[in-house]
């Protein structure tokens, strides 16, 4: 900052005055700048149609023991699989010891309604879409890396670190799921 | 100079005012000349949102969803809302202790009473299903074709950002609605139309009388759709024509700029926020040219 | 200027190593820091500031605001107002948009203006002017394109009205226009291209801009007294001197800006393009926006199709011949007597061509007053007063300007800056 050359104003100049008027000055523009950040910033996050499509609604009857169903929710594949009694088995039966990402069967379902597996279908390592039935452990296989998933969506072998993610899901009745 | 001067200042104020009043008198005067229509005017009681810091009333607003509901939504459609616009901020369902719309149980009830077109997963047909808060408003008909086969060839406009792009915004809904009255004689209106002194029109060529005169406004395809007691009001107002016409003129305002509000407010910070930032820049422009002048 | 030497001195260890390679900071700090400026700048020297902060605000909102727009004939319209309900602040964003381009063009025509007034694009400044009348028709170009893209009825039936402009072109109009729109008529491939084009333009704008600055600092700044800068005694730095004045003015600004955003934010638009547009029927009254309204009355104003063509980009090319169409060896209009009051005639005239330009032309200017057919039109109508405007604006530049130039007995000029504000201090003393 220059100085004033006026001498005679100069007196009348309180520096310390001038400099707290020059700092708030300065930190009302810097508040500008933050304040004007935020809408620019925020308009990045999910719209509001984005948000209220957060949830879908799935009628159970459509898929047959044995098989899965694949539906969009939040732009990502959820698999719907109606297990085996022995797919069930298998995947209650096997040790903790055993797993990669110790869970048990029993967290990854509903109570009451351990034949429906519900798993966002998007492979926890790099999010690939992994193929249903097949791999080493009859659950899932991503043909990306080459992870393979046993039948309760839980990562047996290669390179994924988790298990397939359970979304959020309610039962509204025995045959109808609301996902989210 | 003088003699301006000892005027004084009440007096240039009134003569200020007389070349307004005049300026806005010759305007006035050329649209009629140009066959427009009446000017829109406000219910009496004015709209809560007009304004700067004016907010919608929210028992208007419910009011006024009620009447688009049970009369205007036969025949015209709101595409660009949805059923969870009702519950957000400002909205006619607002309620703080959702903030999330979707939860709003009053939403959610009025959503499931509509049913929206979707596709059988398993099958391909067209079905229907219950519609959700995410839903749009269905439309009365399905294109636009269908529309103006059942209304006379006419397609009613869709009624989403109506208050925007139509003069005088909700005062011209409302002066639509409340202004139907019979042709002057000597026009001629067509079978299957309405006359309406506050629609924008051109009825030089329907007019037999002193091609001076011709009669303001136009004529338009939709009969007049409200009329005293049609609506009944949950809350007890009276159900007049004139107050039908002001709730639901207040529900499209709102429908068509939902964050007026939010808009108006932000608004206020702003320009205070903008004071205080030119008070501390003029103190220190004033310091660093003092002495430079 | 340009023989100013460079007083910047690299403080740390990484802005020598810096300078060494790439002296950026050194070229900030010699622009826009050590910068000499004229001492005696009025406040109507703070539009160049304010306009770079349009052109930052339209560019950054632009690019925010096609993030979420659909460049498609369907979709198009419901994506800008998607934008405006449920994208987080997108009412917020497009309003400072859509007002944004009227404000960029409120300060521009200040702008030119200030420049006309005082002289500024008399030698040696005569390609920092074309430099800027280039901004400007650029500019136009963009706005026009940008607001074809929310696709209502305006968008659409302006971008008609004007791509058939060019179809009046002789012979070769015609393929001219079909290669335009990409088709037969203004539809999906028109509305495509505008907006990849709307996009584009603003970016070729920022380098003209960065043109305009560098032959600015080339030539120096002109100032209120038309004199050039004789010794340091006429200047003071450009910070903090210019840029807290400039500060302050972009505040001001900033104040009218929001008013219009946050208050009033649809009234210098038009309701006809809240309507999706409609290729089958055209609006009642089709204007637009009220920045090209005085471009639009010279276009209207010649009964030839073409004429009106030649005639209204004619209005824009004669701003790019201005330095040598005035033979005055003064520049500041302060001491130009007569020529001052051609000007303030030549602002309203331009006024009065913008208030035209949204009348009907049929219209009786004086409603009421008897009046008589002068060979196509009432005498006591907007057409014929157009035509007195456009007579005025081209008579201004291509006659006034040199004629007034050889003519007028200016008033003595000021030796140096320093002396006109000694004068002007004296003067407000006593």
């Amino acid at each position: 900052m220059s100085e004033p050359d006026n001498t005679a104003a100069a007196v009348n100049d309180d520096p310390s005055r001038r400099d707290f008027i020059y700092i708030a000055a300065g930190a009302t523009a810097v508040g500008a700048v933050g304040a004007i950040a935020v809408p620019l910033v925020a308009q990045m996050n999910p719209a509001a149609d984005t948000l209220a499509m957060a949830s879908t609604e799935f009628d159970l009857t459509k898929v047959q023991e044995g098989q899965q169903i694949v539906i969009k929710w939040r732009g990502k594949p959820v698999f719907i699989r109606s297990r085996t009694g022995a797919e069930i088995k298998a995947a209650q039966d096997t040790p903790l010891a055993d797993l990669k990402d110790p869970q048990t069967d029993a967290d990854r379902v509903k109570a009451g309604k351990e034949q429906w597996l519900i798993l966002v279908g998007s492979c926890t390592h790099l999010g690939c879409v992994p193929t249903f039935g097949a791999g080493d452990y009859g659950g899932w296989f991503c043909p990306c890396h080459g992870s393979h998933y046993d039948t309760s969506g839980r990562i047996r072998k290669g390179p994924a670190p988790l298990n397939l993610v359970v979304p959020e899901y309610d039962f509204l009745t025995d045959t109808r799921v609301k996902i989210g | 100079m003088k003699s301006l001067q000892t005027l004084g200042r009440k007096a240039w104020i009134k003569a200020a005012a007389t070349v307004m009043a005049a300026s806005l008198t010759l305007g006035a005067g050329s649209a009629l000349a140009a066959g427009g229509a009446l000017h829109a005017h406000e219910p009496k009681e004015g709209f809560s949102s007009s304004g700067v810091l004016g907010t919608y009333d929210q028992a208007q607003l419910q009011r006024g969803y009620k009447v688009y509901r049970e009369v205007c939504a036969a025949c015209h459609s709101m595409k660009l809302i949805s059923f969870r616009n009702l519950g957000e901020k400002d909205g006619p369902f607002y309620d703080p202790k959702y903030k999330n719309p979707n939860e709003n149980p009053v939403v959610k009830q009025i959503a499931s009473e509509f049913e929206v077109p979707t596709i059988d997963s398993e099958t391909g047909d067209v079905i229907t299903r219950k519609a959700t808060t995410s839903d749009a408003f269905p439309s009365p008909f399905a294109n636009p074709e269908a529309a103006a086969a059942s209304n006379g060839g006419a397609v009613p406009p869709d009624l989403s950002v109506i208050t925007k792009a139509r003069h005088g915004g909700a005062s011209y809904v409302y002066s639509l609605l409340t202004g139907y009255k019979a042709p002057p004689a000597g026009l001629k209106i067509a079978e299957g139309q309405h006359y309406n002194p506050y629609f924008p029109g051109d009825l030089s060529s329907a007019w037999s009388g002193d091609h001076k005169h011709v009669p303001a406004g136009g004529v338009l395809a939709m009969a007049p759709p409200l009329s005293a007691g049609q609506v009944t009001f949950d809350d007890g107002r009276e159900s007049t024509l004139s107050n039908q016409a002001a709730d639901v003129a207040a529900f499209l305002e709102w429908a068509g700029e939902p964050k007026a509000v939010l808009r108006k407010k932000t608004g206020v910070a702003v320009l205070a926020y903008l004071l205080l930032f030119f008070g501390l820049t003029y103190a220190s422009y004033r310091m660093v040219w003092r002495g430079k002048h | 200027m340009s023989d100013h030497p460079s007083t910047y001195v690299p403080k740390t260890g990484f802005e020598k190593w810096l300078d060494s390679r790439l002296p950026i900071v050194r070229l900030a700090y010699d622009s826009f820091v050590d910068y000499p400026t004229p001492k005696n700048l009025n406040y109507w020297w703070t539009f160049g500031g304010i306009l770079s902060v349009c052109l930052a605000i339209q560019i950054i909102t632009g690019i925010i605001l096609a993030m979420h727009y659909t460049p498609h004939v369907d979709y198009a319209f419901n994506s800008v107002e998607r934008i405006m309900r449920d994208v987080n602040y997108g009412w917020l964003i497009r309003y400072v948009h859509a007002n944004g381009a009227s404000m960029f063009f409120f300060a521009v025509y200040i702008h030119m203006l200030r420049g006309l007034y005082y002289g500024s694009y008399k030698a040696p400044r005569e390609v920092l002017w074309i430099l800027g009348c280039i901004i400007f028709f650029l500019m136009i170009a963009t706005a026009f394109m940008g607001y074809v893209l929310p696709w209502g009825q305006m968008s659409f039936h302006g971008a008609v009205v004007i791509t058939n402009l060019i179809g009046s072109i002789p012979l070769i109009g015609g393929p001219i226009l079909t290669w335009l729109q990409g088709g037969f008529a203004v539809d999906q491939a028109t509305l495509n291209r505008f907006f990849s084009l709307h996009y584009l333009l603003p970016f070729v704008i920022a380098g003209v801009v960065i043109l305009h600055i560098w032959a600015l600092h080339v030539a120096g700044q002109n100032n209120p007294a038309g004199v050039e800068i004789k010794s340091k005694e006429d200047t003071v730095a450009f910070t903090p001197y210019a840029t807290v004045k400039d500060g302050v003015a972009i505040i001001v600004f900033l104040f009218l800006f929001s008013v219009f955003v946050f208050f009033m934010p649809n009234a210098l638009g038009h309701a006809d393009n809240y309507i999706p547009a409609n290729p089958l029927v055209t609006p009642a009254h089709i204007v637009p926006e009220w920045y090209l309204l005085p471009f639009y009355a010279i276009l209207r104003a010649i009964p030839d199709k073409f004429g009106g063509v030649i005639a209204m980009f004619g209005s824009i090319a004669v701003i790019f011949a201005l330095p040598w169409l005035d033979t005055s060896k003064v520049k500041s209009m302060r001491y130009r007597p007569v020529m001052r009051w051609f000007f303030v005639i030549f602002v309203i005239v331009c006024l009065g061509l913008g208030w035209c330009g949204a009348q009907l032309p049929d219209a009786q200017v004086i409603p009421g007053l008897p009046s008589f057919t002068l060979f196509d039109g009432q005498l006591n109508s907007y057409l014929w007063l157009t035509r007195l405007f456009t007579i005025y604006y081209f008579v201004f530049f291509l006659l006034i300007m040199p004629w007034i130039g050889l003519k007028e007995e200016p008033l003595p000029v000021p030796a140096s800056i320093s002396e006109a504000v000694l004068a002007e201090h004296n003067k407000k003393k006593g």
